[in-house]
């Protein structure tokens, strides 16, 4: 134990450059305080994992268990032998997901990256405003708005296709405002530099911006990811076979023709996938940037 | 030398061109922003201009419009006592979990922002975690579920602190408490994930430079190195907190119950819910919205006044 000590302290002496601001003291402090806070976050989500594995006698213990004692996966099996039961096949309801999700996730990306890179780093006529009405169209409630966008779609004859779900979702006002905060930080003297050499808006958008504000993308890819991956369809989609499975999976939930134990095997089949996704995702976000800081 | 670039532009606008000159200029960037400006409106301005063009109507959804002028301002500001009540509950919990979330958001990305790579990739998914789980809130309403059955009851039982279980969503007092810590579990969103990828941004070399200069700890650090270059994301943080401590709604109704307990859990958006989605009432509805609408660029503006200051 305190050849351990020693040894930390030493390597604390002999720290690099960049970590010569720290004292021993204030990081183990701060680590007990991140570990304490960082405990009370995920707590709820490993006890609803460990529920998931949960026999029916342990869900119903008292007092209550954070850890399942006997595993078991009969949640899953019964989850399996009801959505086999419904007269869709989950796997359709999976494919519209999976098309909703990328689709929409690529288009946010490019078209919001689009945007932003003008109204980020130049000033033209109508670009103050613009940025001003994004920001403030964020802070409109979508419930009431809900009625007159539908009004748009059926007129638009976009209802009860994949396009009512994809397209608002590409249009994302946060997408653009997380994406144009990213990009005024990237140093006008690359742009102008390129600009010399003769390249367009469009090549300085897609050589230049957009390899420069990969941690921003990035983010923005988990974001709407995430966003789509949850969504039910909401009121524009009336075709079963064009339902995402979150829809399918909450009707199963909601009927009570489930038990618990199969709506705890639920919330982890949906949590999954977007876990998997950040994981990847967030962690090239870490590994690329932290090697190359944007330089002037 | 910037200043300078940007002043002269700003003049060059004075000079007014013509529409033909501007389009010549920025013909690139307006293509550029014309996809999303598209839908924007299509899906965005025009909707939210119908509804508060709606807010000046009564309107049930069945039959036209009929042009009613402040009334349901008048009404919602004066007769209707559950939206005073609405909004006292929303401001009071924006006061309380605004900035603490806000804070925290800020404060545990830069702890973890010093943590080594591949144990800040864990945390940052530890914390985001009740963020990117979907509905996994629900799981508060089992723990404080008011038989002895629920987790919060079981325990406090077994520990002897009380002797029969309480009724937390039955009584007024406990509700907004209670909603508070759940917002504040559940805080740790976009901004959290945008001030992560904010400080991977920062020039390394800037820690370097100011060490030389004289940094003695990290504290100084933060302030004159880390938050100035943060301000992009900063200011992304700020908006984003105050829509969402502002318009919460879906944990009130999902844990209070709807309508809560003499209204303890409501919110100005539990009631915008009520007139729009059960009533039918989509004037009055819009009028909500309006009033919320407004709230939040007020709020908005004073707080990025305050931004403007950090790091200077």
């Amino acid at each position: 134990m305190v050849n351990i000590l020693s040894k930390i302290k030493k390597s604390y002496a002999s720290r690099k450059f960049s970590r010569r601001n720290r004292s021993l003291a204030v990081d183990i402090l701060l680590t007990i305080f991140l570990g304490i806070f960082g405990l009370f976050s995920v707590w709820p989500l490993i006890f609803a994992i460990s529920n998931a594995f949960k026999p029916l006698n342990e869900i119903f213990l008292f007092p209550p268990r954070l850890f399942v004692q006997k595993p078991t996966l009969s949640n899953f099996a019964d989850l399996s032998i009801i959505v086999g039961n419904s007269w869709i096949p989950i796997s359709r309801y999976i494919f519209n997901t999976i098309l909703i999700t990328v689709l929409g996730t690529i288009g946010t990306v490019i078209i919001s990256s689009m945007a932003a890179f003008p109204l980020a780093k130049y000033k033209f006529p109508g670009s103050k405003f613009m940025s001003n009405l994004i920001v403030y169209s964020l802070m409109f409630n979508g419930t009431v708005t809900a009625l007159p966008n539908y009004i748009i779609m059926s007129r638009l004859g976009m209802v009860d296709t994949y396009l009512s779900v994809i397209l608002p979702a590409i249009g994302s006002t946060l997408g653009l405002f997380l994406m144009k905060n990213f990009m005024v930080q990237v140093p006008d003297s690359l742009l102008e530099a390129a600009k010399i050499d003769g390249a367009s808006e469009f090549t300085i958008f897609w050589k230049i911006m957009m390899p420069l504000s990969k941690s921003a993308w990035i983010t923005l890819v988990i974001l709407s990811f995430q966003t789509l991956w949850g969504t039910t369809g909401g009121s524009f989609l009336y075709t079963e076979k064009l339902k995402p499975v979150s829809y399918a999976l909450s009707q199963i939930v909601n009927s009570g023709i489930a038990r618990i134990g199969v709506a705890s095997a639920v919330t982890l089949i949906m949590l999954i996938v977007p876990v998997v996704v950040f994981v990847i995702f967030q962690s090239n976000v870490i590994q690329t940037m932290a090697t190359s800081g944007i330089k002037e | 030398m910037l200043m300078i670039k940007k002043k002269t532009t700003k003049n060059n606008y004075k000079m007014s061109m013509s529409l033909k000159e501007i389009w010549k200029y920025h013909k690139e960037k307006y293509l550029l922003i014309l996809p999303f400006s598209i839908i924007f409106i299509v899906f965005t301005v025009i909707p939210v201009i119908t509804s508060i063009v709606i807010s000046f109507t009564s309107f049930n959804m069945l039959e036209a419009p009929v042009f009613v002028g402040l009334s349901n301002y008048i009404n919602l500001l004066i007769n209707d006592d559950v939206f005073l009540i609405a909004v006292k509950n929303t401001i009071l919990f924006a006061l309380i979990t605004g900035p603490i979330s806000y804070l925290m958001c800020f404060v545990f990305s830069w702890l973890i922002n010093e943590l080594p790579p591949k144990v800040r990739a864990i945390m940052t998914l530890v914390f985001y975690a009740p963020s990117i789980s979907g509905n996994a809130y629900l799981i508060w309403k089992l723990i404080f579920s008011s038989d002895m059955y629920g987790y919060a009851n079981s325990w406090l039982l077994k520990l002897g602190i009380v002797n029969e279980p309480i009724l937390f969503f039955n009584k007024k007092e406990y509700v907004l408490p209670i909603l508070i810590i759940v917002q504040l579990w559940l805080s740790l969103g976009v901004s959290f994930l945008s001030f992560i990828a904010g400080l991977q941004n920062v020039d390394k070399t800037q820690y370097e430079a100011g060490e030389i200069d004289g940094i003695k700890n990290r504290w100084q650090e933060l302030w004159y190195i880390t938050l100035p270059n943060m301000k992009p994301q900063l200011l992304f943080g700020a908006v984003m907190q105050i829509t969402s401590s502002l318009s919460v709604s879906q944990i009130s109704i999902e844990l209070a119950g709807y309508p809560s307990v003499e209204y303890s859990g409501q919110t100005i958006l539990t009631h915008l819910y009520d007139y729009g989605t059960i009533r039918y009432e989509m004037g009055y509805a819009s009028a909500i919205a309006t009033i919320l609408f407004f709230i939040m660029i007020f709020t908005n503006i004073i707080v990025q006044k305050a931004l403007r200051r950090v790091g200077a």
